[in-house]
């Protein structure tokens, strides 16, 4: 990253803090939910480079979630920088079994699998009505700020900025992550296994790995949802939910650490406007916006971000 | 001289088909071994079976006096023995540099680092080292993918050539190369490997490339070696010319 991108990344990252000052708060809070989902989908897409498509992940959004109301509701652990951890850390426990026999997979072996794991885990949530709330859910009390509680026009506000900071420190991790050794061999497992096993590297590890780290992004996400909404219930781990992230990774496309989260957001949006002018068939109307994506960018959007400095260095060349 | 690669009763079967038949051999360390024979003998599954890629159904491969029998390829490799294949095993999507880099970072057991850059200076440097000994310097920053064929043998080969093996395994080198640049991939190829006193088994069709660059020569026929010398004395010998190639 040179100097003018790291320019950008900041002048974007203040942008975004004068936002949740100026905008109105349902604005702030569609914000908020597209960057937390945007790092679901972000943890679609690393699974991605390494030629994996997870139709599960919602299974770890969901144990971020549950973990951390959890810990709010029955261990009294309210300060939300410690929800934050535990969180990601539950979800990476999880993964870190799970990923011992889904690492072995690949293809659409992966993706069914992942989904049924998921879909297990959604069965869990919706019978074990005495810990889990069953369908109704849970309730999230707001968090307390280093003890300190807040106030509820206040949440909004903080959830927006946690978010904002998550992701901007998420972001940098993922950046150098891939960068990495780590991150180009995952790469590399996407592009020829054969090679990366006569390299000396262990396949199955590096999927693994790369599977317990999206695991936590996934519980982080999670997290921050819950902040936001308030409530958590089983849908969160349900296959629609998983479907959602990858229709996302898709819109965005996979090409840049930043792609998810824009497309996660606009997708927020998206829906908002589909669901309250469309409501009986917002559904077609995203499906629409998808088909017309995959015909004409079918990098996705991210694509005339890519393409945006390269006519204006075709119009620098012609002028 | 110390033996490297020592096999014994090498037996693979697939169905009725012989891929290796109570094969034994020993490989001494600077050998430059050339491996012979028609189509089927059996000298792609040789390598497979050393290598871990197969497990045979009988016998024993030693590395250094160490049993390699149940090893994965990606264990083989971590004991020293290199492989390049016949059709190139390259990450067509990452430059010529990055392939290298990759290559030396798992060399160097930073294979699972998720901190530190690929694109560490020293690394580069060292990369930029191996590039220019394989004559690609000029080809760093263009995908794999769009290397011609030497090209992509030579990069093949540099990568196997990268994790600094003991015991190098080629197949085919020379196979889809022409006849123009063939001699000259194998003059920069054994230039480098004798210089790095890396013992090398190449399997080749080429007997021209076998007599030139082998000191000795297996042929393999049925799965079985038969026959075991210099390539001076057998490549005369018209049986192993019939055998090998229908010539002679």
């Amino acid at each position: 990253m040179n100097r003018s991108m790291w320019g950008a990344a900041f002048a974007i990252l203040l942008l975004a803090i004068a936002l949740g000052v100026v905008l109105p708060s349902w604005v702030v809070f569609l914000l908020t939910l597209g960057l937390a989902k945007g790092l679901a989908v972000l943890s679609v897409v690393l699974l991605m480079r390494a030629g994996l498509v997870s139709f599960g992940q919602a299974l770890f959004y969901a144990a971020g979630a549950y973990a951390a109301g959890f810990a709010l509701r029955r261990a009294g652990i309210q300060e939300a920088f410690i929800l934050l951890l535990i969180g990601p850390l539950a979800a990476m426990g999880l993964a870190a079994l799970i990923g011992l026999i889904l690492s072995r997979y690949r293809e659409i072996f992966f993706g069914m699998l992942s989904l049924a794991f998921a879909m297990a885990f959604y069965g869990v949530l919706v019978k074990a009505y005495d810990i889990t709330g069953g369908t109704d859910g849970i309730g999230i009390p707001p968090p307390t700020v280093l003890m300190m509680p807040l106030a509820t026009d206040r949440l909004r506000l903080f959830t927006y900025y946690l978010a904002l900071g998550c992701v901007a420190v998420m972001l940098y991790l993922i950046r150098r992550y891939a960068h990495s050794p780590l991150g180009y061999a995952t790469r590399a497992v996407r592009e020829n296994e054969v090679r990366v096993a006569y390299l000396g590297g262990s396949v199955q590890r590096a999927i693994y790995l790369t599977y317990v780290l999206a695991a936590g992004l996934c519980g982080l996400s999670g997290v921050l949802v819950a902040f936001t909404v308030g409530h958590i219930d089983p849908q969160l781990a349900y296959w629609t939910t998983s479907g959602e992230f990858v229709f996302v990774a898709l819109l965005g496309g996979t090409s840049s650490v930043a792609a998810p989260l824009g497309s996660a957001i606009l997708y927020e949006v998206i829906k908002s406007y589909a669901f309250k002018y469309a409501p009986y068939t917002w559904q077609m109307v995203l499906g629409v916006i998808m088909l017309v994506i995959i015909f004409f960018l079918p990098g996705g959007l991210w694509t005339l971000v890519e393409r945006a400095p390269r006519s204006r260095r075709g119009q620098e060349v012609q002028g | 001289m110390r033996a490297i690669l020592e096999v014994e009763n090498l037996t693979m079967h697939f169905g009725l088909i012989a891929a290796a038949e109570s094969e034994n051999v020993t490989v001494y360390e600077g050998e430059f071994v050339g491996i012979i024979g028609p189509n089927g003998a059996g000298k792609t599954t040789f390598l497979n079976l050393v290598t871990g890629y197969l497990r045979p159904q009988a016998g024993r491969v030693r590395f250094r006096g160490r049993d390699l029998i149940g090893l994965h390829p990606n264990q083989v490799t971590a004991l020293g023995i290199g492989r390049s294949f016949q059709i190139p095993q390259l990450f067509a999507g990452l430059s010529v540099l990055e392939n290298v880099l990759l290559a030396l970072a798992m060399a160097d057991g930073h294979g699972g680092d998720f901190w530190r850059r690929l694109h560490d200076p020293a690394r580069v440097e060292e990369a930029q080292r191996l590039l220019v000994r394989f004559g690609l310097n000029g080809h760093a920053p263009r995908p794999a993918a769009e290397l011609p064929e030497g090209g992509r043998k030579l990069l093949d080969i540099a990568l196997a050539f990268a994790l600094k093996p003991s015991l190098l395994l080629m197949d085919e080198p020379t196979s889809g190369v022409s006849a123009a640049e063939k001699f000259a991939l194998m003059d920069t190829l054994v230039a480098v490997l004798r210089e790095s006193k890396v013992t090398t088994i190449f399997v080749e069709h080429d007997m021209e490339v076998v007599r030139r660059y082998a000191d000795r020569v297996l042929v393999l026929s049925h799965g079985q070696i038969i026959a075991d010398g210099t390539p001076a004395v057998l490549l005369e010998d018209p049986e192993i010319r019939r055998a090998v190639a229908g010539w002679g």
